[in-house]
């Protein structure tokens, strides 16, 4: 079953022009998608079609999750200063009318589950780039979504750190099934995420490619060292060459 | 530079200051009318403490209670322009004209709406109007300041208006009313005076008066000494009012 979908939109930009398309693009139920692009090419643009925060100019977007069940992660974590991370875990629930201690609670677990149960009281500006970042993703669990959008997550962090989050991500991935759109312009990072790398072309964005990889979700250990992912890899990168060429 | 060298340069560098006037009133005997040596304002302020310290605490009271006028008001308008664009429109260039409006040009007719009899009235009000812009600049900016993408993490998850407003934009504004207050604090002490030397009358009794009735007796060590409290007054309230931010932002941001 199809989550959400992007019909041939396209997305014009008020003195910048066309950002975007024409693009479609399907998200079955529990799927991983990446989309891979050179920067300006719309693929952030294509994410906030899907979560519902702007409308297209042409070409129509479906989406199926009501309210509360689409998540996003931005690239930075995005978190209230003010708050804890807790409270900022808490906050979606909250928003949504949940009782403030059943919300607490909750945050408490998804905390749990990212690897921070000791970090509840921690303000975001006392949490090191890594964990502020898996305080956001655990916000952006709690709900349950049925959609979880990741917008470039982990751009700002140390190749250690990365790899790390990818894994917890895939784990997590693995216990609520949600679909997911990755948004990346590493291709290395694409391949390991996703079981479909769409690739866009250089600005305005539109499909340039789109590889399967066929391998069992979450990685097995060692997975980057295969034949497997090394093909793929090189076909995701000859296609994002192709797409720069226009 | 260590610890002793930070706290010992300034009061070196008075000293000297303080050391050269008084040596250059001694040895080129200048009237004590034009320039009175430091050890004149001294005595004076040794004998005259009980009225300058009366005074210093008139004006504060006055400031302070136009701050309290003025932060009110501020935040209230502040928040009404946040909620309503069409109302911010109708209300900047209004807001723009009274600010770059002087103070004093609108003193005279202050005092005549309070009355000739309440001149502390009509410092007060004055001293808030002074006071008022910072804190309702910072306090638009501040509402306006939160992170785009956690406005949209708000859109995303349908937050109504009241709670974007409680949740998210009221905390956001929070460093900004902080800066807002603190620069206004000290404007207001400078309004108070300047609204105090305009009025003209001694009903207040604040610093200014002391300050003009000595100057219009030409007893010229006597306005120094209450120019120095004026200044200790300035000096204390921004060092009070600076830790006072830095404490707030603490809380705000946990470190």
């Amino acid at each position: 079953m199809t989550v959400a979908a992007l019909d041939e939109v396209e997305v014009d930009y008020a003195g910048r022009g066309k950002a975007l398309g024409p693009f479609s693009l399907a998200l079955a139920e529990g799927e991983i998608t990446a989309l891979v692009g050179p920067s300006g090419c719309g693929k952030s643009t294509a994410l906030r079609l899907l979560a519902g925060l702007e409308g297209p100019t042409r070409g129509t977007v479906r989406r199926a999750p009501g309210r509360g069940e689409t998540a996003v992660v931005f690239q930075a974590p995005t978190l209230a200063p003010w708050l804890s991370a807790l409270a900022n875990v808490a906050l979606p629930l909250e928003l949504a009318g949940t009782p403030r201690g059943q919300a607490r609670a909750r945050a408490a677990e998804a905390l749990a589950a990212v690897g921070l149960p000791t970090a509840a009281a921690a303000r975001p500006a006392q949490l090191s780039g890594g964990m502020a970042m898996r305080v956001s993703l655990a916000r952006a669990l709690v709900t349950q979504p049925r959609l979880l959008l990741l917008d470039e997550p982990f751009a700002a962090l140390d190749e250690i750190t990365r790899r790390g989050l990818a894994d917890d991500v895939l784990a997590l991935w693995a216990a609520i099934h949600p679909a997911v759109v990755f948004v990346t312009h590493n291709v290395e990072e694409a391949v390991y995420m996703a079981s479909r790398v769409v690739v866009l072309s250089r600005g305005p964005g539109r499909a340039a490619g789109e590889i399967v990889v066929d391998a069992p979700l979450p990685r097995p250990p060692g997975f980057r060292v295969t034949a497997k992912f090394r093909e793929c890899v090189e076909t995701v990168s000859a296609a994002l060459v192709r797409g720069m060429a226009g | 530079m260590n610890r002793a060298v930070r706290i010992l340069a300034p009061i070196l560098l008075v000293g000297l200051l303080l050391g050269v006037w008084e040596a250059a009133c001694r040895a080129l005997a200048v009237p004590a009318y034009f320039l009175p040596p430091p050890s004149a304002v001294a005595a004076n302020l040794a004998s005259d403490w009980p009225v300058l310290l009366r005074s210093a605490w008139n004006t504060l009271a006055m400031a302070l209670a136009a701050l309290a006028v003025a932060s009110i008001l501020a935040q209230a308008l502040a928040l009404a322009v946040g909620l309503s664009p069409v109302l911010e429109r109708a209300v900047r260039p209004l807001a723009v004209v009274l600010q770059v409006t002087p103070v004093v040009a609108i003193a005279p007719l202050v005092v005549i709406w309070a009355g000739i009899d309440h001149p502390q009235r009509a410092i007060v009000a004055l001293a808030a109007v002074v006071a008022f812009f910072p804190i309702f600049s910072g306090a638009v900016t501040g509402l306006k300041s939160a992170d785009p993408d956690l406005e949209r993490l708000f859109d995303l998850y349908g937050a109504s208006r009241p709670q974007r407003l409680a949740r998210l934009r009221l905390p956001a504004a929070v460093p900004f009313l902080l800066e807002g207050h603190k620069v206004a604090a000290g404007l207001a002490v400078i309004g108070a005076v300047v609204a105090e030397f305009v009025a003209g009358s001694g009903g207040a009794q604040g610093l200014a008066w002391r300050i003009l009735e000595a100057g219009n007796r030409l007893q010229t060590a006597k306005m120094f000494a209450a120019l120095a409290v004026l200044g200790l007054l300035g000096a204390v309230l921004h060092a009070l009012l600076e830790a006072l931010e830095r404490y707030g932002l603490r809380w705000w941001r946990g470190r």
